[in-house]
């Protein structure tokens, strides 16, 4: 997006013609042809799609990998709009974030699994076509994707400086111009490493947005996700391995021409040099800055910024503004938007009570929040562990730059691993040696997860002071108490920070880890995750319903009453100012 | 344009008139930040408001610009009533506010984007800014490679570049080291100076009593809580001023004894302990740290002071700045250490005896004058001692503090009181479990 900024060095080094440009234009066109071919596979009828059922060929995961990636792709620029449009509501009005703020706390709490309930009304919006199954899995990725790049955009737009904002408004930028010139380039380096997380998540429930089975409706569409599951059902090893190997290549690509990229520009958007900071490089991005045809893209973005900024007569500005015939900032009008809130709320409560009590009985509630404390027992546990094992090792890799470049970007696309794949070692070994589901289904549920305790206490390990670490070794601290009195409290608030991440995915991941199947044998642990996926696939809308509400006050109890005062405290504690 | 004649007999460009400013507290009660405002400028001047931290002069700054309207009264500037930010009125902030994803040309073309000005004059202005201001051969830099002078001189290209008629400045000067600052000013002043920058008038916010003596034509001296015009000093001197002139020395200590003076209508006679200042427990507190205060009584006990020392000698002696220097006297004059009136610091018997005294001596001093003297140590004493737990939560006093003061206000006086009672060791505070005891970590 910014391409138009060249760096002097570059500037100063003679422009090289042809080659990178080359690239560059070979890059999109590929691209171009690519989203064509793709999306040319939208629009058939959902006949032909029963009519040519996913093959397990190797060849075939071409294509698959290809659709996989671009509904990825669309799914990240609807989540990219709704956090633009979203987040910033919410930061502007004081009204509408009073609402927006918690709903978004519960919408991030919901598992994926939950909003397959709205597949039919996706495919009833394109009667027999493909498209409506496609748009269900779009959505499907989009909430695995949306809420956390909207917290980080919210939380940005809060904490841009008083004085950025008032030299934007002294020098009359209107909302259009500031938008694009001061929020999204600061709420931008936030941004980018939430669309990272956002796009393992979209991998880790690839096989659950792809082969979707809600009661009588089952939709297959061609992908990797639809390609593994067809895999495990008939206990195909070997596809599995390629399976693998394309979401490798692809998470890969991924990474080179998006990421890479995206992360190497996030630099420019700070303000300074930040401790244990690292420059970026990515090949990519340097192709694109020194590519004569890109850089028109980028000069025709910014002229699009200026379009609508039209020369303003001198005079206008200093005009008072005619009075209003309503005060809008008045407490009256609050009140009554409160009260409509509240009124909404209690709508809202009764009609969803009405719905899951016309068909589950009063015990079954106290049922399903027992599965709950089981689930929650086992995230504690797991997160436990995965402290226990990840903390030391993330120390250790931190304080040791170049095992840090190798580290992050192998534990980045673990990350995005997909728990099915793991379904036929566990699966086999716990029919194998007669092993119980309840406990060894449970580390399928931190997969995905662990690793952003891994990613943080990296971070808070790399930016701890050299001076401290020399203080620390002047003084001869070795040991255990090296450990008690420097590392582990350098990297807590990092960890806090990782280890809520690693929480929130671990109840999400719930529904693909408490339910693994392999061929015919079907294991099911005891937990809500498991209760969830069970109601879905039996087309149970009010057991769904159930269960994902009673999952939301978990988290959402559980992030309120433990995380976020965990993090206050951190935070207070390790601050040296 | 000449600075240092401004043109009397022209229509003021900005009409301030009766402005007031006041928020909103927890309970209710409104909070006066400025009371009764009321100021003009006129073309070709340079105007300074000095004052305190806390007296109001940025918030009317901010009202002047348009960025936070008034309570009551009004801003006029050429004969309109500003609400909303007016063009001809630019700005340059004290952080600088520069926008770190974008050069420094882009940084100065911005304004000119946003007023929809065509491609090449936005450039040619933008660049002829950038000359102006001593910025050649950096346009395509980021901030971020640039040191805080140059940084600020990015700061005032941006400002320059819209022909601004009155250019705003908020501490500009007081991110920046003491050499790099004086460069700036100069180079600035020697602009205005020549008739080069395509302003009018400039209001120059600033605590630095120095800076506002060389660089303005009148001063406005701002009183605290609430913040209002105390007093106006002219300053006549010719440009360029010398620091050493005798004269220049003069407006110094006029501006300092103006400073410390009394704000009108309270008693000057009377008891000898209704002359200080501070009652109740409502009164704000600024953080003066133990070592700045002890610093300070010994250095005025020393000669050539021997225990009277005149406030712009010891300021610039100890390098210490104005919101350094007058809160410091202030706690000492509240702790009846000292006295401070018509410039000048006079240590009392007690602040003498503190002085002269060894450690253990001194934190018993500081204990009985901390207890006798500043309601709310004695208050926060007092609850400790009742209570059976001997222990209190900072919430506790948090709440009552703020019946009187704003939230961060509060948050200072508490942070002052835990400081001076921890080196006075007369209570305890535990900031885990945030709250106030009586053992000491023995």
């Amino acid at each position: 997006m910014r391409l138009d900024r060249l760096p002097i060095s570059v500037l100063r080094t003679r422009y090289v013609p042809g080659g990178w440009d080359l690239l560059a234009f070979v890059l999109v066109f590929a691209f171009f042809i690519y989203v064509a071919q793709a999306a040319h596979g939208l629009i058939g009828s959902l006949t032909r799609l029963e009519a040519t059922p996913i093959s397990l060929a190797p060849s075939a995961l071409i294509g698959y990998a290809a659709r996989t990636a671009l509904r990825m792709l669309i799914a990240m620029l609807a989540s990219l709009l709704f956090t633009f449009t979203y987040a910033t509501l919410a930061a502007k009005s004081r009204r509408a974030e009073v609402i927006l703020v918690p709903l978004l706390d519960f919408l991030q709490s919901v598992p994926i699994l939950s909003f397959s309930i709205t597949i039919v009304f996706f495919l009833q919006l394109t009667p027999g076509r493909v498209a409506g199954a496609e748009m269900a899995a779009i959505f499907l990725i989009f909430t695995s994707q949306a809420w956390n790049m909207a917290f980080s955009f919210y939380h940005s737009l809060r904490s841009i400086p008083d004085e950025m904002l008032e030299a934007s408004r002294n020098f009359q930028l209107g909302g259009w111009l500031r938008f694009w010139r001061l929020e999204v380039p600061f709420g931008m380096p936030a941004l980018i490493w939430n669309m990272m997380m956002s796009m393992s998540g979209g991998w880790f429930f690839v096989v659950v947005s792809e082969a979707i089975s809600v009661g009588n409706t089952t939709v297959t569409l061609p992908g990797v996700g639809s390609y593994i599951a067809l895999a495990i059902e008939q206990k195909n090893l070997a596809a599995i391995g390629w399976a693998i190997a394309a979401m490798a290549v692809v998470i890969l690509l991924f990474d080179q021409l998006l990421f890479r990229p995206l992360i190497a520009s996030a630099d420019w958007f700070r303000l300074e040099q930040e401790a244990g900071f690292t420059a970026s490089h990515s090949w990519a991005l340097t192709m694109m800055r020194r590519s004569r045809f890109l850089g028109l893209v980028a000069r025709a973005f910014v002229s699009m910024l200026r379009a609508g900024v039209k020369e303003r007569p001198a005079a206008a500005a200093a005009a008072p503004v005619a009075r209003r015939a309503i005060d809008w900032d008045s407490r009256a009008v609050d009140y009554a938007w409160y009260t409509a809130l509240v009124l909404i709320g209690i709508g809202a409560l009764w009609k969803t009570a009405h719905f899951v009590l016309a068909e589950v009985r009063l015990a079954e509630i106290g049922h399903v929040i027992v599965l709950g404390s089981i689930t929650l027992l086992r995230v504690a546990v797991l997160i436990a562990l995965a402290s226990v094992i990840w903390v030391p090792i993330g120390v250790w890799v931190g304080l040791r730059p170049r095992a840090a470049s190798i580290v992050q970007p192998i534990a980045q696309f673990l990350a995005a691993f997909p728990a099915n794949l793991l379904f036929p070692i566990v699966v086999s070994a716990v029919v194998l040696y007669k092993l119980t589901p309840d406990i060894w289904l449970s580390p399928l549920m931190i997969l995905g997860t662990q690793w952003y305790i891994l990613f943080n206490v990296i971070v808070g390990a790399s930016a701890i002071a050299p001076e401290l670490r020399y203080a620390g070794e002047n003084l001869g601290v070795r040991g255990w108490l090296w450990w008690r009195r420097i590392a582990l409290p350098a990297v807590f608030p990092f960890y806090v920070t990782g280890a809520i991440t690693a929480s929130g995915g671990a109840w999400n991941a719930s529904i693909v880890a408490e339910v693994a199947s392999w061929g015919k044998d079907t294991l099911t642990a005891h937990g809500l995750g498991a209760y969830i996926s069970t109601a879905t696939s039996a087309g149970d809308f009010q057991r769904t319903v159930l269960g994902t509400v009673v999952l939301s006050l978990f988290v959402v109890t559980l992030n309120r009453t433990f995380w976020r005062p965990l993090y206050a405290r951190a935070e207070r504690k390790f601050r040296i100012s | 344009m000449n600075a240092t004649a401004p043109q009397l007999n022209l229509a003021p460009l900005l009409d301030v008139h009766s402005v007031c400013k006041s928020f909103r507290k927890p309970d209710g009660d409104q909070l006066v930040v400025l009371e009764d405002v009321n100021l003009t400028l006129r073309p070709g001047e340079i105007v300074g408001l000095l004052g305190r931290s806390g007296s109001g002069k940025s918030t009317l700054l901010r009202s002047i610009a348009g960025l936070d309207g008034p309570t009551s009264g009004v801003v006029n500037y050429l004969g309109q009533q500003v609400s909303a930010p007016a063009r001809g009125i630019a700005m340059v902030f004290q952080s600088f506010a520069l926008f770190p994803w974008l050069t420094v040309l882009e940084n100065v073309q911005l304004g000119l984007e946003a007023l929809g000005v065509p491609e090449p004059e936005m450039r040619k202005r933008s660049l002829q800014a950038i000359d102006l201001i001593g910025l050649d051969g950096f346009e395509s830099a980021y901030p971020r490679e640039l040191s805080g002078g140059m940084r600020q001189r990015v700061g005032f290209a941006r400002a320059l570049v819209v022909h601004p008629n009155i250019l705003l400045m908020d501490e500009p000067f007081s991110a920046l080291d003491v050499l790099t600052a004086e460069t700036l000013r100069s180079d600035f002043l020697d602009l205005w100076g020549e008739g080069q920058l395509p302003i009018k008038a400039v209001l120059l916010v600033t605590h630095n009593i120095e800076e506002a003596v060389q660089m303005c034509d009148r001063l406005l001296i701002f009183s605290s809580n609430p913040g209002r015009v105390a007093s106006e000093i002219p300053i006549d001197l010719p440009q360029p001023r010398h620091t050493q002139d005798p004269r220049f020395r003069a407006l110094i200590e006029r501006v300092y004894v103006e400073m410390t003076a009394r704000p009108r209508g309270e008693p000057r006679t009377g008891p000898k302990s209704e002359r200080f200042p501070g009652t109740g427990i409502g009164t704000t507190l600024t953080h003066v740290s133990s070592n700045v205060l002890t610093g300070l009584l010994e250095a005025v006990n020393e000669p050539p002071y021997n225990g009277k020392a005149d406030l712009p000698v010891i300021a610039e002696e100890q390098h210490l700045e104005v919101d350094e220097l007058f809160p410091a006297a202030e706690a000492l004059q509240l702790l009846r250490f000292a006295e401070v009136e018509g410039g000048d610091m006079k240590l009392t018997e007690a602040g003498l005896q503190f002085a002269r005294g060894e450690t253990d001596d001194r934190k018993k001093l500081f204990a009985r004058h901390l207890i006798t003297y500043v309601p709310l140590a004695a208050h926060v004493r007092r609850v400790l001692d009742e209570r059976a737990s001997h222990t209190a939560p900072k919430s506790r006093f948090f709440d009552e503090l703020e019946d009187y003061m704003a939230e961060d206000a509060a948050e200072q006086t508490l942070r002052t009181i835990i400081s001076w009672g921890r080196y006075a060791e007369v209570f305890a505070y535990d900031d885990n479990r945030q709250a106030f005891s009586l053992e000491n970590p023995a």
